[in-house]
């Protein structure tokens, strides 16, 4: 194995912070696009059954 | 009203080559044509995004794998040049999607392919990330290497000018109503935009600037460690594979909105509803 400890591996050399900073604030954009787009997904769909719904009752047609 | 106000439709050019489109799909009903349509594109995505995603998964494990236990140390830089293997992977898709958003302007202004236009629109939130994790990383790295987060030098600063251009696209399309002109405003500005692509590629070439060249290229050997650079490859496909699956994912939603008016979407949203009441 490349590191010594567990505690080396996190230090990084001295420099964990600016790895560690790197690494994580570009996964958690990552995970943040992902929700967003599943969240986005859900809401239009909700937001389309409900205009739908609503043109279905505007003009009596039946789906 | 008159004159400013002729709908796109009513343009007999316009209508024409809308019409001649319609006519190539139908000649060839077997090709990939089919696919430039929206109700046939759906489908296809929503298969093909999961096998993207998933492989975009299996590399970035290996990749994050051969980035921590497997790639030595740097003789120079010590750990810290590790951010290599997300700083460069995200540059170059934050590039390439810009050019890719560029390519889909010019096919939906030549073709009139909605789904053109709707394909610029499913990549530029992801090339605004990778973008953003490009720079933040390349500040997080300059700080250790260079002592300062930020140099207002070519490369940054023309790399900072595609997260505007990002940015600018996502809030030019979002800003105007009517989805047509939306559309082609979008794939104007990343047309014009896309300009700025060559210029932070070459810029390390063109100006003295404190940014190293690039350590990959096609025409010569690659002036770092075998397992660096195969790492890196690894985390760029890995990134691409992403992309191509979020976009994927991302064009979904935007058909079912854009395309709410036909027949098929209102099948589609009763299969989704019924499936959702279980």
């Amino acid at each position: 194995m490349h590191w010594e400890s567990w505690s080396a591996f996190w230090d990084m050399g001295g420099r964990g912070f600016f790895v560690w900073g790197s690494y994580g604030v570009s996964f958690a954009l990552i995970a943040l696009e992902l929700y967003f787009l599943y969240r986005t997904r859900k809401a239009v769909i909700r937001r389309l059954l409900r205009w739908r719904a609503a043109r279905l009752e505007d003009t009596g047609e039946d789906a | 009203m008159r004159g400013k106000n002729r709908g796109m439709d009513a343009t007999p050019g316009r209508r024409q080559r809308w019409q001649q489109g319609i006519e190539a799909r139908q000649r060839a009903p077997r090709s990939l044509w089919r696919f430039a349509a929206p109700q046939q594109f759906y489908p296809l995505a929503g298969r093909l995004a999961p096998w993207f995603a998933a492989l975009a998964a299996v590399l970035t494990v290996v990749g994050l794998y051969l980035a921590f236990f497997v790639a030595p140390t740097d003789a120079q830089q010590g750990e810290v040049y590790r951010i290599i293997f997300l700083h460069v992977p995200a540059a170059w898709m934050s590039m390439f999607l810009y050019l890719v958003m560029a390519f889909w302007g010019i096919v939906g202004w030549v073709l009139n392919t909605r789904l053109s236009f709707m394909m610029a629109h499913a990549l530029a939130p992801t090339g605004a990330i990778w973008c953003f994790i490009a720079l933040w990383t390349g500040a997080l790295w300059g700080r250790p290497t260079w002592g300062t987060y930020w140099v207002w030098d070519a490369r940054l600063t023309s790399q900072l000018l595609l997260m505007f251009l990002y940015l600018g696209y996502l809030a030019l399309t979002r800003a105007i109503e009517d989805p047509r002109r939306a559309d082609r405003a979008g794939a104007l500005l990343a047309i014009v935009g896309s300009i700025n692509v060559p210029i932070i590629y070459f810029s390390v070439q063109w100006w003295n600037t404190l940014h190293q060249g690039a350590s990959v290229s096609l025409t010569r050997a690659p002036s770092m460690a075998t397992v660096m650079l195969v790492t890196m490859l690894i985390m760029a496909f890995a990134a691409w594979f992403y992309s191509i699956a979020v976009a994927l994912w991302r064009v979904r939603t935007i058909i079912l909105e854009r395309e709410r008016h036909t027949d098929w979407v209102a099948a589609e949203l009763d299969r989704l509803a019924a499936r959702e009441r279980g």
